[in-house]
């Protein structure tokens, strides 16, 4: 039995576990005890991730899955008959299921329509900005600004009523706890469901100029595959690009050299923010997937039913793909980075994404010029109780 | 340098298009790779090869 267990605990903030950095100087591919007992396997290297993000040989589905680490949220995770994800949840689908819904998806996020987006994500940003202003310091950024901006872009793309959200946004959290109780998970994942079922019902009926109305008109799918389409990208959408917005925040206002090159320089914002992505890496525990068959990676045979733990933020620092990983530098070459994932789950929405925080950065700098935290960057509390990382507050002033 | 683009393992992402869009796009409906040249000019040769490797399905080669 491996004596590796999966290292969470960090020793600075936007680092990951020393541990995981040790392990991945090592080597790529290391075997690791799981919180079951089982005996699987953690990712650590570049290109090693790649090959088995890539690889048609893993599986995702949920009944394959070992929990990595001790937590009640991520045993239920891995346990379908427990935890019954809506039909439609096509991040947990393998092909050709997932094939059929991504496929249905995929022309709503291109780059193309992100760039028709672009002005409403503006006013949307502007619209944060003056009510920051209008408040004055200090304010919490994540509930002003990270937060409200990918939510009523999202809740705008999707059709789903912004001013609902409360019926919805405290699920979404339960749901990324890794501290959350089984029954407490169960209870946000049928909440959760429930509304966006109702929803489904509703634009049935009155149809918007929306994702989900489009869906609805396509005619592919039933009340309940929209549903559970409509619970991962509202999930999706909601714990990803505002923890980005977030945490991005904190590691420029840390690095005053790198805020003020993404502020002075519009030339730097695209790759600057690629190289957030990279250093942050928010998705610091998986992916996971689990071979179905014997598979080799980098020379180490990864058995068929043997789970594998891809740890991202290592692989986003890996020396052998990027030099002088451990730097927070806008300006580097960053893009190749693994924060969306690769293979046919890379993210969805990720040209959202990008969009979001290539007006978001600048506009926020531009406005307040002297934004800076009104609290010691220690005293900021970081998200390491959550499947997705991120601060859980950031007040700042100005 | 000749591009080839196989959309049925493509799984629009996207990646081609924001990185070199003077040759990829992406059909409206799916999503998936349009090459908008499949013999680029040379200066965009180095862009096209970080395309194929950014691709996060293997849906574009070159020859």
């Amino acid at each position: 039995m491996s004596e590796l267990t999966l290292p969470t605990a960090r020793q600075r903030p936007l680092d990951p576990p020393d541990e995981v950095t040790a392990l991945r100087q090592q080597g790529a591919i290391h075997r690791m005890t799981y919180a079951d007992g089982h005996q699987g396997w953690l990712v650590t290297g570049h290109a090693a991730a790649r090959a088995v993000l890539a690889s048609p040989h893993f599986s995702n589905r949920p009944e394959h899955m070992h929990p990595p680490i001790p937590s009640a949220r991520m045993e239920l995770a891995t346990r379908p008959e427990k935890l019954r994800v809506p039909p439609g949840f096509f991040l947990r689908m393998d092909p050709p299921d997932h094939t059929r819904f991504r496929r249905l998806l995929t022309g709503q996020f291109t780059v193309r329509r992100m760039k028709m987006l672009e002005p409403r994500i503006e006013e949307i940003t502007a619209a944060c900005l003056d009510a920051m202003e209008a408040a004055g310091p200090p304010v919490d950024l994540v509930q002003e600004f990270a937060l409200p901006i990918p939510s009523l872009v999202i809740c705008e793309l999707l059709g789903v009523p912004y001013e609902e959200r409360a019926q919805f946004q405290a699920d979404t959290k339960v749901l990324a706890s890794l501290e959350a109780k089984a029954e407490e998970a169960i209870a946000a994942l049928g909440g959760i469901s429930s509304y966006l079922y109702g929803l489904v019902q509703r634009k049935r009926k009155e149809p918007g100029d929306d994702l989900l109305s489009g869906l609805i008109e396509g005619g592919e799918l039933s009340d309940e595959e929209l549903t559970g389409v409509g619970v991962l990208l509202l999930i999706a959408g909601h714990e990803t690009t505002a923890n980005m917005l977030g945490l991005g925040t904190y590691a420029l206002l840390t690095n005053p050299d790198q805020l003020a090159a993404m502020r002075d320089d519009p030339s730097v914002v695209d790759n600057g923010v690629e190289e957030l992505l990279r250093h942050l890496t928010i998705i610091h525990l998986g992916p996971m997937r689990t071979a179905l068959e014997d598979v080799e990676i980098e020379g180490v045979t990864i058995g068929a039913g043997e789970a594998v733990t891809i740890h991202l933020p290592a692989a986003n620092r890996d020396s052998a793909r990027f030099a002088d990983a451990e730097r927070l530098d806008v300006t580097r070459p960053a893009g190749g980075h693994l924060t969306f994932g690769h293979g046919i789950h890379q993210c969805l929405g990720q040209q959202l994404a990008r969009a979001e925080m290539r007006i978001a950065y600048p506009a926020l700098l531009r406005r307040f010029p002297g934004l800076r935290l009104a609290v010691t960057p220690e005293e900021v509390p970081m998200r390491s109780d959550m499947s997705i990382y991120g601060v859980h507050r950031l007040p700042v002033t100005w | 340098m000749e591009i080839k683009a196989d959309t049925t393992v493509c799984i629009g992402a996207g990646m081609c298009a924001l990185t070199v869009p003077k040759v990829f796009d992406q059909s409206e409906d799916e999503g998936t790779v349009v090459l908008l040249q499949d013999e680029p000019p040379q200066e965009l040769e180095e862009a096209v090869r970080r395309a194929v490797t950014l691709c996060p399905s293997g849906a574009i080669s070159v020859s």
